[in-house]
């Protein structure tokens, strides 16, 4: 890394953030399109996981506007939140957590599944791996921001 | 500035996909179809109280919760539909006690309508909602306290009430309910078709076209 300027490894970092904006944007407007037009219903444990997800689509372009690094500790402890909600989803899904220990109103149990994809790509599913992937982005945004400012 | 730009392209990429998906799926739920051959079974039941001619060609089933507001909204309204199609509109109550404790009141209609008395039992229900549902959870006691106020056999009722015959009942309605997917109430269901766009207009427009298609 020592090659690269410091404006080449910042643009790094801010790629990294843009895509993750690019992903909790995506992840926001298809949960509203099944749950506002497809009439999915939506369980509790869903919409803590919205909780999570719907800030960073107004957070992270303010700290690509101009870049702001330090939005990864913010930002960070919401995709945190949101990656252990959806973790709690999938295994009560997936039978691992039993029933009883299921937070949710009558008439929408969360261990019910209304989209299957290939057989295993149900919603959980997905939110699981997009708050994996916006991890995995802040993390690899941070080690550059972070290398930059080391040297 | 070239960040901006990719930035505001993408929102536009954004706003252009949504809206496409949007239209796609609009344009293939415009007209509600008829629910499925495997599920239509859990549609109707026999025995389950009906207002209007018996033999009328166009039939509601509405799934309702006595403790569910919008549903006494809707009563007067349905009432005035079957009306207004004298002998070409009737209209079939299923339960569907989605509310905490609602459960117990829906048998307690159920034992009403056992003495023929479901719709009065029903309206006086739903008339005096305020004084048997706090906070969205029904309080059966309150609701028999109601029901009192009917000329009606009350030890029939209480005995019946608490009978397997009308907890069978019931839970044949909850089972069609899941089938159907029944997550809210009142739902309708005009000829076997569902009311996907809810209101009252809607509702008027589909009761309507059932009854032009079959009184042709």
């Amino acid at each position: 890394m020592k090659n690269s300027t410091s404006s080449e490894v910042v643009t790094k970092a801010w790629y990294f953030l843009f895509f993750a904006w690019i992903l909790a944007a995506s992840g926001t407007l298809i949960s509203l399109f099944f749950s506002e037009v497809v009439k999915l219903p939506v369980c509790v444990l869903c919409w803590y996981q919205r909780i999570a997800m719907y800030p960073l689509v107004l957070i992270l372009p303010l700290a690509l506007f101009p870049f702001d690094p330090k939005v990864v500790r913010y930002v960070g402890a919401l995709v945190i939140f949101g990656w252990l909600a959806a973790l709690f989803h999938v295994l009560l899904i997936a039978g691992f957590i039993p029933q009883s220990a299921q937070p949710c109103v009558a008439g929408i149990p969360c261990s019910e599944t209304h989209l299957n994809i290939f057989g295993f790509l149900n919603m959980a599913m997905m939110s699981l791996l997009t708050f994996t992937a916006l991890g995995c982005l802040l993390l690899s945004s941070h080690s550059f921001s972070s290398r930059n400012h080391h040297e | 500035m070239n960040k901006k730009m990719l930035f505001i392209g993408v929102i536009i990429v954004f706003i252009f996909a949504f809206l496409t998906a949007l239209a796609v799926f609009k344009d293939e739920n415009t007209t509600s179809q008829a629910i499925s051959a495997e599920k239509s079974h859990a549609l109707e039941r026999n025995d389950a109280p009906i207002k209007g001619y018996k033999k009328a060609k166009v039939t509601i089933v509405e799934f309702f919760d006595p403790a569910c507001g919008t549903c006494s909204q809707f009563y007067p309204l349905v009432n005035d539909l079957v009306k207004k199609y004298s002998g070409k509109v009737r209209v079939m109550m299923r339960y569907a006690p989605l509310h905490e404790g609602s459960d117990e009141v829906v048998k307690m209609l159920e034992a009403a309508h056992l003495q023929g008395q479901f719709w009065p039992a029903v309206e006086l229900l739903f008339g005096n909602q305020n004084r048997w549902v706090e906070h969205h959870v029904s309080n059966p006691q309150h609701a028999l306290a109601g029901l009192k106020t009917l000329t009606l056999d009350h030890a029939k009722l209480e005995a019946d009430y608490q009978s397997a015959k009308v907890a069978e009942i019931i839970e044949q309605d909850i089972k069609g309910g899941q089938t159907l997917q029944i997550r809210a109430t009142p739902e309708f269901f005009v000829n076997g078709k569902p009311l996907v766009d809810f209101g009252w207009e809607q509702l008027e427009k589909l009761v309507d076209e059932a009854v032009k298609e079959a009184y042709k």
